[in-house]
């Protein structure tokens, strides 16, 4: 349990976050450079959508049907939106690698250019959440301690009260917030992927998320403090109940071998 | 529980030899008791050096704690509360609950770790047997405890004037129900309270997220949402126990996907409200996977299917989550129908 | 009035001040009588001895560090706004009760720390009293004289959970809070009464405006209170009926060896104190506990996943969350089954334990003292009857914190309740065999050690090309403290037929008990020791080796 907190502590974690921050915005300026040449800008996005639907063909088609109305193995991608599939790529659960009870996080293999190519092709299947832009997700203009009460409301039931993750039906689990691109964050309460529901902006609005991603931040950030000390992976009693045992009583019956034992006899000779 | 059915050679056997008595061993019996080791003594018994050592052990740990103590004093004066530090494996940590808690702590353990040092090495280690003499009291003891309790009651004639030994049992049995009388006004009686919640008909659904009534389009197939009965503040006197029964969960499934008449017949549009507080202990429940229609409680794992008049599919609850029949207003907002008719939460023995 | 030309005599001389103020002390309090008994009372050495202390010093702990959190926290659950330093729940409603404690925990200087030695130390005060009534159970040390010491201390175990309980609810946070809601669905579930304690205990419907000051009250001044009292009882007891001690050496039913309180024990026992409280300052200054500024205010329509009580209150979360949901409609009135039958389970459970002493002493028939601690080898069948219920114990606990084990171990949930389920009948039950047959396996090798010898780890090879271990014989106090356990026969039925002739109809409970006495102490129960007659037979004239 000391492992799972220590590794988003992980020196190298710092690192890793500055690369995927590196990869993020290469993609987004990738994405949104041609964007910003006024003139090619229909034909871009009509490229794009054919090379998203290429790269569909692919990877996805397989189980979504070729024309994104799904089979007996995935879901329809019909009106699910950029959001969607920037989620849903963009955090590695897809491709799916096997059948379970749920498809993990996972390593991402697609390019963010490839992501929003893949993106913009399903958003012309039928109109969906698009993705979030900096604005929407950013911490300006946001309310940590109401985000907190919002995520106790609609979140911590499922991902903990400070977005550790917990235990759903038959294997099936809400995972940790901690590391999670707040665009991400964001683009899961739009969408809600796979069991999650969603939460729209019509029952929760564009600030009540902006806000619960402010929280998140700052309960379960990089740089958040445990004021107490070691935080044992913020899973409450269970694991203090742990190290109440192992190393409270534990390190204190080692003493009392140490107070009890014999001291060293001098020897005979 | 005594033993007086069972003849005196059934019971266990007795060592051969009288409990407990030191034997030296001899040739008749290998296993006797060979009685107390010699003391052997230890470096400190005979080397003064290695004494030396040990009282200058001894004196180091008490003076490492009172610089414990000197460094606790000056952590909590000049550290200011709020700063925040990181320590490599520990990571991002208040830095004065660490310093003060490093500080007295080894201030304390050195003094234990002295004294217990000082203990084990300079005081006497030689092993001292003291006799042990049994508990229960000598025939004579007894006999006279016996008498004396015998002759205090005669003298008491508590056995002779019944009437005084019977009043003053009544009056002795009688006397704490003043106590649990006075205990009455802890709470009111239970009545019909459990029965009933805030929702009553043409009440609108509020959202707890925005404050705003809901409308059906706002709740879309897969999304989850939580509403509380129109006119309720988190300022209200009696917010948190009214709360504890009013608080609802809205989900809209497929109206092909609804497998329960009822539910269907209750519905919106495939819009459905169920109580969220579980009918289990009364943990809040909301953890619903929108594939599956699920809702499982995270306290003791009831689940719950929303598409089946959340009749319960797993775990210790003993019913369905009680559901809220809602139609739409002239305005075109989500109401209530009515209250919920039955009672919500656990059950209980008037539930019925 | 005789006396007072000594006294004067005594207190005029040149005495050292500090034996003045005793024999002042003395004549007015009698401390030399009491001292005499107990300065140089002897206690053994054993590190095992040592974990009632432990618990004794945690719950000193606990007084100290509870008077000082008493000091900031305010019991009330009047309903505030939060403008206190910790910047996430800044102008957040909540009861004063839980924003007193974020003060404590932000805005006191060395608060925190209290608040977490108070609460490490409650846990580990639990911890202690468990693993010391299984030390006291293993080694047969609740048995005569002892009995209501095992009882006193049992009750302490008991107290100490409810104490636990009550005040980890204090903060009115919002796992606490979903831990008392729990508790009041409880109560809600017993049969005729339920609504109307429920009704009482919370001041109305739940949560309503009272449980936090109630809960205080009982948290600091009546369960403490009673405890006190008890753990003063029980150490006078241990005074009393001095400690018991493994066999060895010189170590009789009717003495006990060790060192003396003054000096020896003053200085490791009183410096244990400081070694406990050092360990336990040091552990609330490195790891947090119960960081309830992560956790929110109480809302009973909110809620977190991983909701958990303390683990001393784990086992009875357990056995709710393994039963199956049944409940029982009739005339008119509900029988919450699902709930109400792990509520009697719990205290059936905990009740298994503490009456085992007086359902050993019935079947043994035994009304001697015994000072003597068994070996858990040599006491099978108790042996497997507490490795038992210690199975079903960790069975439930594990049940207890379920989605912890699912999402760690990458389970299912419903897997692992149904685990709990199965485990707990199944469990107990090949604990107790297992345990029985490690029990006389190890006996069996005592007693082939006594009667061969230990194996030295040399070979010799004879002259015919034969390879032998050597094995060294043990010496006088190894043969004597294997050899030292008492052993008893099983019980029968007495005669069917009385000095008269005339038929007697052995009782039940007579039956009952020849049954159990058979299962104790029966042939498959235990391996006799080995006798004197067939240590000579084997050592002598062969000359082995």
């Amino acid at each position: 349990m000391k492992k799972l907190s220590a590794r988003r502590r992980h020196p190298l974690a710092a690192l890793v976050v500055l690369l995927l921050a590196l990869a993020c915005t290469g993609g987004l300026y990738a994405a949104f450079a041609p964007a910003s040449k006024a003139q090619a800008d229909e034909t871009a996005q009509s490229l794009a959508i054919d090379e998203g639907k290429k790269l569909y063909a692919v990877g996805c088609a397989s189980c979504h049907g070729t024309g994104g109305q799904g089979t007996t193995d995935g879901p329809s991608l019909v009106g699910v939106g950029a959001a969607a599939v920037d989620f849903q790529v963009g955090t590695g659960r897809m491709p799916a690698q096997q059948p379970g009870a749920q498809v993990p996080r996972k390593k991402v293999i697609y390019s963010q250019a490839e992501i929003d190519q893949l993106a913009a092709y399903i958003a012309s299947l039928g109109a969906g959440p698009a993705v979030p832009t900096k604005e929407q997700y950013g911490p300006q203009g946001a309310d940590i301690a109401n985000g907190g009460a919002l995520f106790r409301n609609n979140c911590a039931q499922c991902h903990n009260f400070t977005g550790k993750g917990g235990a759903l039906t038959h294997g099936k689990y809400a995972p940790g917030l901690e590391g999670v691109d707040p665009k991400h964050i964001y683009e899961a309460m739009q969408t809600g992927p796979q069991n999650m529901p969603s939460f729209p902006d019509q029952t929760l609005s564009e600030q009540n998320k902006k806000d619960i991603i402010a929280y998140l931040n700052a309960v379960n950030g990089e740089d958040t403090e445990s004021p107490g000390g070691l935080s044992l992976g913020g899973l409450g009693p269970v694991s203090e109940g742990l190290f109440a045992w192992l190393f409270g009583l534990g390190g204190l019956i080692v003493v009392a071998v140490w107070v009890a034992a014999r001291t060293a006899k001098a020897k005979k000779s | 529980m005594s033993s007086h059915q069972i003849p005196e050679e059934n019971l266990p056997a007795e060592q051969e030899a009288p409990h407990g008595a030191v034997r030296v061993a001899d040739e008749e019996n290998p296993f006797a008791d060979p009685g107390l080791p010699p003391h052997e003594p230890r470096v400190q018994d005979i080397d003064e050096r290695a004494a030396k050592r040990s009282e200058r052990t001894v004196a180091l740990l008490f003076t490492v704690s009172m610089l414990a103590t000197v460094g606790f004093i000056a952590s909590f004066v000049t550290i200011p509360h709020d700063k925040s530090i990181f320590v490599f494996p520990l990571g991002h940590l208040n830095a004065m609950n660490f310093a003060l808690g490093l500080t007295l702590g080894v201030a304390l353990f050195t003094i234990g770790a002295g004294a217990v040092h000082w203990a084990r090495t300079l005081m006497s280690d030689e092993e001292i047997a003291d006799e042990r003499h049994p508990i229960e009291a000598s025939p004579e003891v007894r006999a006279k405890v016996h008498a004396d309790f015998k002759q205090g009651a005669k003298e008491s004639v508590i056995g002779r004037r019944k009437l005084i030994r019977n009043t003053m049992l009544g009056a002795l049995t009688l006397v704490p129900l003043s106590g649990v009388v006075l205990l009455r006004d802890l709470g009111p009686l239970p009545g019909t309270k459990l029965r009933h919640t805030m929702w009553s008909k043409g009440k609108l659904l509020v959202n707890m997220n925005t404050n705003q009534p809901i409308r059906p389009s706002d709740v879309v197939v897969g999304s989850l949402s939580f509403a509380m009965p129109e006119g309720m503040s988190e300022h209200d006197e009696n917010f948190q126990s009214e709360i504890a029964k009013a608080a609802l969960m809205i989900v809209r499934l497929q109206p092909g996907d609804i497998k329960d008449k009822r539910e269907l017949e209750w519905s919106h549009e495939g819009i459905v409200a169920y109580s969220k507080i579980c009918t289990h202990v009364g943990c809040p429940i909301s953890l619903y996977e929108q594939q599956t229609h699920h809702a499982l409680c995270p306290c003791h794992q009831s689940t719950f299917d929303l598409s089946d008049g959340a009749r319960v599919i797993f775990g210790p609850a003993g019913h369905a989550l009680p559901q809220l029949r809602i139609g739409v207003n002239d305005e075109g907002y989500l109401e209530a129908l009515g209250d919920f008719d039955e009672p919500v939460g656990p059950a209980f023995w008037e539930r019925g | 009035m005789s006396t007072a030309p000594s006294t004067e005599a005594r207190s005029r001389g040149k005495s050292p001040a500090g034996e003045r103020v005793a024999d002042w002390a003395d004549g007015r309090l009698g401390i030399y009588s009491l001292a005499k008994a107990n300065m140089r009372k002897i206690f053994p050495d054993h590190w095992s001895f040592m974990l009632g202390e432990v618990c004794m010093y945690s719950f000193i702990i606990i007084i100290l560090t509870g008077v000082y959190l008493t000091l900031f926290f305010h019991p009330s659950m009047n309903e505030v706004t939060y403008h206190g330093s910790y910047v996430p729940m800044q102008g957040q409603l909540m009861s004063e009760a839980y924003a007193s404690t974020l003060d404590i925990s932000f805005d006191i200087r060395g608060g925190l720390l209290i608040r977490q030695i108070h609460h490490w130390a409650a846990l580990i005060f639990l911890a202690g009293m468990f693993v010391h009534m299984m030390r006291v159970f293993f080694t047969g040390a609740f048995r005569k004289p002892r009995e209501v010491n095992w009882l006193f201390g049992f009750l302490l175990f008991v107290l100490g959970m409810f104490t636990g309980f009550t005040g980890y609810s204090l903060p009115d946070d919002l796992l606490s809070g979903t831990g008392v809601r729990f508790t009041q669905g409880a109560i809600l579930s017993v049969p005729i009464v339920g609504t109307y304690i429920s009704m009482f205990l919370f001041g109305g419907e739940f949560p309503g405006h009272d449980f936090v000051a109630r809960f205080y009250s009982i948290h600091i001044l009546l369960l403490p209170g009673i405890m006190l009292g008890l753990m003063v009882a029980h150490l006078i007891l241990v005074f009393y009926h001095k400690h018991t001690q493994f066999a060895g050496p010189g170590k009789t039913n009717k003495n006990v060896v060790g060192m003396p309180l003054m000096p020896v024990y003053m200085a490791k026992a009183g410096g244990f104190f400081f070694l406990v409280f050092g360990v336990i300052a040091a552990i609330a200054g490195i790891v947090t506990i119960n960081p309830i500024w992560g956790i929110g205010p109480y809302r009973p329509d909110q809620v977190g996943t991983g909701a958990q009580p303390d683990w001393y209150m784990g086992f009875a979360e357990g056995l709710v969350r393994a039963m199956p949901g049944w409940e029982v409609n009739f005339w008119g009135h509900t029988l919450v089954l699902g709930v109400f039958i792990p509520l009697v389970v719990f205290g059936l459970f905990l009740a298994v334990i503490a009456l085992y002493p007086f359902i050993e002493s019935w079947v043994t028939g035994d009304k001697r003292e015994h000072h003597i601690l068994d070996r858990p080898r040599n006491a099978p069948t108790r042996t497997a009857v507490g490795v038992a219920w210690i199975t079903g114990y960790l069975i439930t606990l594990i049940g207890g914190g379920n989605d912890i084990v699912a999402t760690h171990f990458h389970l299912s949930i419903n897997a692992v309740t149904w685990f709990v389920r199965i485990g707990f009948f199944l469990g107990p039950v090949l604990a107790f065999v297992v345990t029985k047959r490690i029990c006389l396996g190890l006996q069996r090798r005592d007693k082939e050690k006594v009667l061969h010898g230990r194996e030295a780890g040399i070979i010799k090879r004879l002259p015919h090309g034969e390879f032998i271990e050597v094995h060294e014989p043990l010496s006088q106090e190894q043969l004597h403290t294997l050899t030292a356990h008492e052993q008893y026969r099983p019980v029968e039925i007495g005669p069917t037929v009385d000095e008269n002739g005339v038929e007697r109809k052995p009782a039940v409970t007579e039956k009952l008990r020849a049954k159990m006495s058979n299962a104790y102490f029966g042939e498959d129960s235990q391996i006799p020791k080995p006798t004197v007659e067939e240590y000579k037979e084997i050592t002598s004239g062969h000359g082995h080796h």
